[in-house]
């Protein structure tokens, strides 16, 4: 089992003929992901690694039967990211990542409003998507599918991370500590994102193969304490461990610098290191201070290689 | 970006909101003839990037124009906060009867606008909001939606306004959410929003600031705001010679992408790491170890051996730098042997040895034993993802603590 994704996932790729997508599009078809087309407007007819090309999601729609694919990753420049997210949720979409970043609030705000109002799901903006290990991934997450396998063994594990980056190394660490991995997750590094913490933990809870979940989390916003309340609210039957990055933006001299992701930015007092910590642990989840310490306190909560 | 007071009731009047008819000065003249203009008491306002300008003595009150010209005068020369004004904001001293509070901020958690407003303006509304929740209403609105004025009406209502007040804040407020929508803020504040003696409202004062991922659209405003290109984003620092050098050598080149900075940073170990969270995992894991990083960084996205060199080399060139550490996540599409070549490049360049200088190379990835024969070439001591990003950081912290001493 996993959440999201699974072996029989269709997706579409918007902005296929983009040179980061070529590369994402590759890498998911040699993981074994089942792409069934592509979207460049302008560029219909042409092929990226076999899969074709098409105007319009409509176009893939129709060549595909009529079967509207499961999701689409998206990745093309700021200005036209809205209009291809509507696109998709009005096709009938119900999974979409968004790989762009830079792209204002005010749009962001308005692709998760459509979504919601269709029940299609956003992962993202500014994110890598995610990864089903032995069995799909849907964006560059891990890279290459060989560097993909080496990261993301199979396992107990739910990851969700605010870097892109990080969702792999932190898999990485599990699956070298025997853990594994069943659905990683970068969510991405926005203020606003389709899908917090909080926001997936009733999918993961739903899911047989997980048994934990570990987060990377950053300074800026209130997803964690999004994710306690969460965890207050419901008996989940998870243990979480968090990380926290970028503690060192709580000295005095680094007030409002933003590091790393446009979300990385402290804008009131709730949103440092320091209170986020607190939080998290009066919620009971433990917050680690090194990523190799990950398994230790996975397997102290009562997950199991 | 933020907004000066002067620029921010400018947008505010553009969006139909009531404001005062002040004028902007950047000569101790001009502030006279504003005054004189006006024809009674005036308020002189200093225009920083800064709060606390009360408190500094940024804000006097002035009868004639005379008076009006030396408290100009005096303001144009006050620093506050580290900050010169940019000019003097002079306004019509009001007869206020009561004052308000009207702001628009993000909810990230519900993805939409919120809209708060208080009959306690004037004073810092978070404050209103622990002391008095009351006199303090709140509303969500949608981003997609047109917004109807009786949200705004809802959320005055709530903060317990009624009576012919209601009916004149209404659009006021209203006419803020739009402004918000449409002008990519992410902070839209009006305070104090103020009745005068004569029942209508008016502006007083107004902070805006607009996300920076917003401004290649909103450059028709910021051109009629006299705001240029090369204002940047208003960052609440300038730029240090490394940051700018840093940003320098990323535009020169397409391929990847680094980023620098050193402003809070005082140490004597250069870090080449990235990107993103990596980059603020690994400055946590220095310091966890009792280092000093002498700056912060991120380099990924594949970059040339020209731009490795560059971020190596600008880090290097800091005052204080002893050595310097590169180390990366798993990142499996940036190349380790480009990396590995632009950091030794740019050793041998500043007449430094690699096995000397370079305190630790942690980058698993691509073309990793390509880069570990180089790295072996020059003797620098390396690892790959077997060692954990924070042991890495505690080699290299180990390595300069021991050449110290």
């Amino acid at each position: 089992m996993s959440i999201l994704i699974n072996e029989d996932t269709t997706f579409i790729v918007q902005g296929i003929t983009g040179r980061e997508a070529v590369n994402l599009t590759r890498e998911c078809l040699d993981y074994g992901s089942k792409i069934v087309g592509g979207v460049t407007p302008g560029r219909k007819g042409r092929d990226v690694h076999g899969v074709p090309v098409f105007d319009t999601v409509q176009q893939v729609v129709e060549h595909n039967g009529g079967r509207v694919p499961d999701g689409s990753v998206v990745t093309v420049p700021p200005a036209f990211t809205k209009d291809a997210v509507l696109e998709a949720i009005d096709a009938g979409i119900g999974l979409i990542v968004i790989v762009t970043e830079r792209i204002p609030r005010g749009d962001v705000a308005q692709m998760v409003e459509a979504a919601d109002a269709r029940g299609a799901r956003i992962i993202g903006p500014n994110c890598l998507g995610l990864v089903v290990p032995g069995v799909a991934k849907m964006g560059g997450i891990g890279g290459p599918a060989k560097n993909t396998e080496q990261a993301y063994q199979p396992g107990s594990v739910g990851v969700m991370s605010r870097s892109g980056g990080m969702t792999t190394e932190i898999s990485s660490t599990l699956s070298a500590a025997g853990l594994g991995v069943s659905t990683a997750i970068s969510i991405g590094g926005d203020a606003i994102i389709g899908s917090s913490y909080a926001e997936l933990m009733p999918l993961f809870e739903a899911d047989e193969q997980t048994e934990a979940i570990v987060i990377y989390t950053e300074p800026g916003g209130r997803m964690e304490a999004q994710l306690a309340e969460w965890v207050a609210e419901h008996n989940s039957r998870l243990p979480i461990v968090a990380f926290m990055a970028g503690r060192f933006m709580d000295d005095e001299e680094m007030k409002g610098m933003s590091f790393g992701h446009a979300g990385t930015i402290v804008e009131g007092k709730e949103e440092t290191a320091t209170e986020k910590i607190a939080r998290l642990e009066a919620a009971g989840i433990p917050v680690v201070e090194r990523i190799d310490a990950i398994p230790d306190a996975v397997r102290e909560l009562g997950a199991h290689a | 970006m933020r907004f000066y007071e002067y620029e921010a009731r400018e947008i505010v009047k553009r969006a139909g909101i009531p404001v005062t008819d002040f004028g902007f000065a950047t000569s101790a003249t001009e502030a006279r003839a504003i005054a004189e203009r006006i024809g009674g008491p005036a308020v002189i306002k200093s225009q920083v990037l800064t709060g606390g300008r009360m408190k500094a003595g940024g804000v006097r009150f002035a009868d004639t124009p005379d008076e009006a010209e030396q408290h100009a005068e005096a303001i144009l020369a006050l620093e506050i906060g580290g900050h010169m004004p940019r000019g003097v904001l002079v306004d019509p001293k009001a007869q206020v009867k009561q004052e308000y509070y009207a702001g628009v901020v993000w909810d990230g958690t519900r993805k939409r606008p919120l809209m708060l407003f208080s009959d306690m303006g004037g004073i810092d509304i978070e404050q209103v909001a622990e002391e008095h929740p009351g006199h303090v209403g709140r509303g969500h609105y949608s981003n997609l939606l047109p917004f109807p004025d009786y949200q705004a009406k809802q959320v005055i209502a709530a903060a317990g306004v009624t009576g012919s007040a209601l009916n004149r804040l209404t659009p006021i407020l209203a006419r803020l959410a739009r402004l918000f929508r449409e002008r990519d803020m992410t902070l839209a504040e009006i305070n104090p929003l103020a009745q005068l003696g004569d029942g209508s409202f008016v502006a007083l004062d107004a902070h805006m600031e607009m996300e920076n991922e917003g401004m290649p659209r909103q450059q028709a405003l910021l051109a009629e705001l006299g705001i240029g290109a090369d204002e940047g984003t208003r960052e609440g620092h300038e730029p240090s010679p490394f940051e700018a050098a840093v940003k320098a050598i990323d535009a020169a080149d397409h391929r990847g992408v680094i980023q620098g900075k050193d402003t809070g940073f005082h140490g004597n170990l250069g870090l080449v790491i990235g990107a993103g969270g990596g980059s603020l995992t690994l400055t946590d894991a220095v310091r966890g170890h009792g280092g000093r990083p002498a700056n912060y960084s991120e380099i990924g996205g594949n970059p040339s051996v020209a731009k490795a060199c560059g971020l190596a080399k600008a880090v290097l060139r800091k005052d204080g730098v002893e050595k310097i550490a590169v180390m990366m996540s798993i990142v499996s599409n940036t190349r380790v042997d480009i990396v590995a070549r632009g950091v030794i490049k740019a050793c041998l360049e500043l007449d430094k040895d690699p096995a000397e200088t370079i305190a630790i190379f942690r980058i698993p990835g691509a073309w990793e034993e390509e880069g570990s024969k180089i790295l072996d070439r020059y003797g620098v001591d390396y690892c790959d993802r077997s060692v954990s990003m924070h042991e890495a950081a505690g080699r290299a912290v180990a390595k300069i603590q021991g050449a110290a001493a």
